[in-house]
């Protein structure tokens, strides 16, 4: 045997063998991801709304119920109450206020907007007169510019007296509420980049430039707090957070920036309640 | 002696090497046949042909990888993330099963974190 036969059949089995080793097939996977929250119990859902502050150029309560229960009722099978917004910086500060005298524990809220809308999913009259908001309340509400000062109202996502009855009021729904910050955020920092340039000789030359930049954006950290209506227990809840920046010559209405950043977390919000697939693929081997 | 225990060893090797290369051959008949059900979307089927073939020859790193995918489907994470393991530990140069486990970790990693938070 000659030794171009040897590299003949050696090359020949490698190709063999190379044609064995790379037999394979991709396949489109969808790969499920369970509900964190078992919501068989539940029909209807009650996004009651947020305790929310930072900027005011974005009403985040009403906005973050608006989104939450259209993305609800088009991604999950429970039927979502149309009701009036509950204005909970208010009754979380006349919680407050009623805890303010050293009493133990956490008082309730006890009072619910005057006239609760009966339990459908037709919306409400609009004449509910929510909660008479004194000054106080309202200066309150306006002062929520950080996590700290949101802290002393969370406390009645504690009261579950307060929660079953609203969800008795509503046939004991699964109840979404919870905090909403969102914050203007502004950078100012060196960056390195790398910038193209070309040599006398026409080569193209990398070079790794540090650059002062200044950026600005907002800050979205909503914590979601899912309550059983007919207890009026905390089931589950949970905080994230996100940010975006852009160059300060750019300018991004906050309201745009609002949905740029709730598009990101709606995700991992309704992977909560509804089991979500995230689609990709993987290689099938022979 | 060691004359007679040649001949022992040789006849269990004739007897034992093609015993092995029937597991194989079948067991890639079954895999073969899961790759077309999967390939239908007839995931189940696939699974449990690939169950199989892994039964069959459990030292076929490429059954152990399309099981691990088949349970990944399934939403079955922690079988798949064994499955998985095991294909790597057979096959530890596999730059394919690699790429399928670095894909399932994220996902599955995440989902750990989102059920711990």
């Amino acid at each position: 045997m000659t030794a171009r036969n040897v590299a003949a059949i050696a090359s020949l089995s490698l190709l063999g063998l190379t044609a064995a080793c790379t037999s394979f097939y991709e396949v489109p996977i969808e790969t499920p991801i369970q509900a964190k929250l078992d919501v068989g119990a539940f029909r209807r859902v009650l996004v009651a709304g947020f305790i929310s502050g930072g900027t005011d150029d974005v009403d985040a309560n009403m906005e973050t119920v608006r989104l939450l229960r259209s993305q609800l009722r088009t991604k999950t099978n429970l039927r979502v109450i149309e009701a009036e917004v509950l204005p909970l910086v208010q009754l979380a500060g006349k919680q407050a206020q009623s805890n303010a005298p050293a009493t133990d524990g956490i008082a309730p809220v006890g009072e619910l907007p005057a006239s609760a809308p009966p339990a459908s999913t037709q919306p409400p009259a609009a004449n509910t007169p929510a909660v008479a908001i004194s000054a106080e309340d309202k200066a309150k509400a306006e002062a929520i510019r950080t996590r700290k000062d949101l802290e002393q109202y969370e406390r009645i996502f504690a009261d579950a007296a307060f929660w079953k009855k609203l969800g008795e009021e509503y046939e004991n729904p699964l109840i979404i509420t919870g905090t909403i910050m969102f914050t203007p955020q502004q950078t100012a920092r060196y960056e390195t980049e790398n910038r193209e340039t070309y040599d006398q000789l026409g080569r193209r030359v990398v070079v790794p430039t540090r650059t002062y930049r200044e950026r600005k954006g907002f800050v979205l950290e909503p914590k979601f707090v899912f309550i059983d209506g007919r207890t009026g227990a905390t089931l589950y809840s949970e905080t994230q957070r996100r940010e975006v920046l852009y160059p300060l010559s750019q300018s991004t209405p906050a309201l745009a920036s609002y949905f740029e950043l709730m598009d990101q977390l709606i995700p991992d919000f309704l992977g909560a309640l509804s089991t979500q697939k995230i689609r990709g693929s993987r290689i099938l081997l022979r | 002696m060691p004359l007679r225990m040649f001949v022992l060893a040789a006849a269990l090797l004739t007897v034992a090497v093609p015993a092995f290369a029937d597991a194989r051959e079948e067991a890639k008949a079954q895999v073969e046949f899961g790759i077309k059900a999967a390939q239908n979307e007839l995931w189940k089927e696939a699974t449990y042909r690939w169950e199989k073939a892994t039964q069959l020859d459990p030292s076929y790193a490429e059954a152990w990888n399309n099981l691990a995918i088949g349970y990944e489907y399934q939403g079955r994470f922690d079988d798949a993330d064994a499955a998985y393991q095991r294909a790597l530990k057979l096959d530890s140069k596999s730059a394919l099963i690699r790429q399928n486990y670095d894909l399932f970790k994220e996902i599955h990693d995440r989902t750990k974190r989102r059920r711990d938070r």
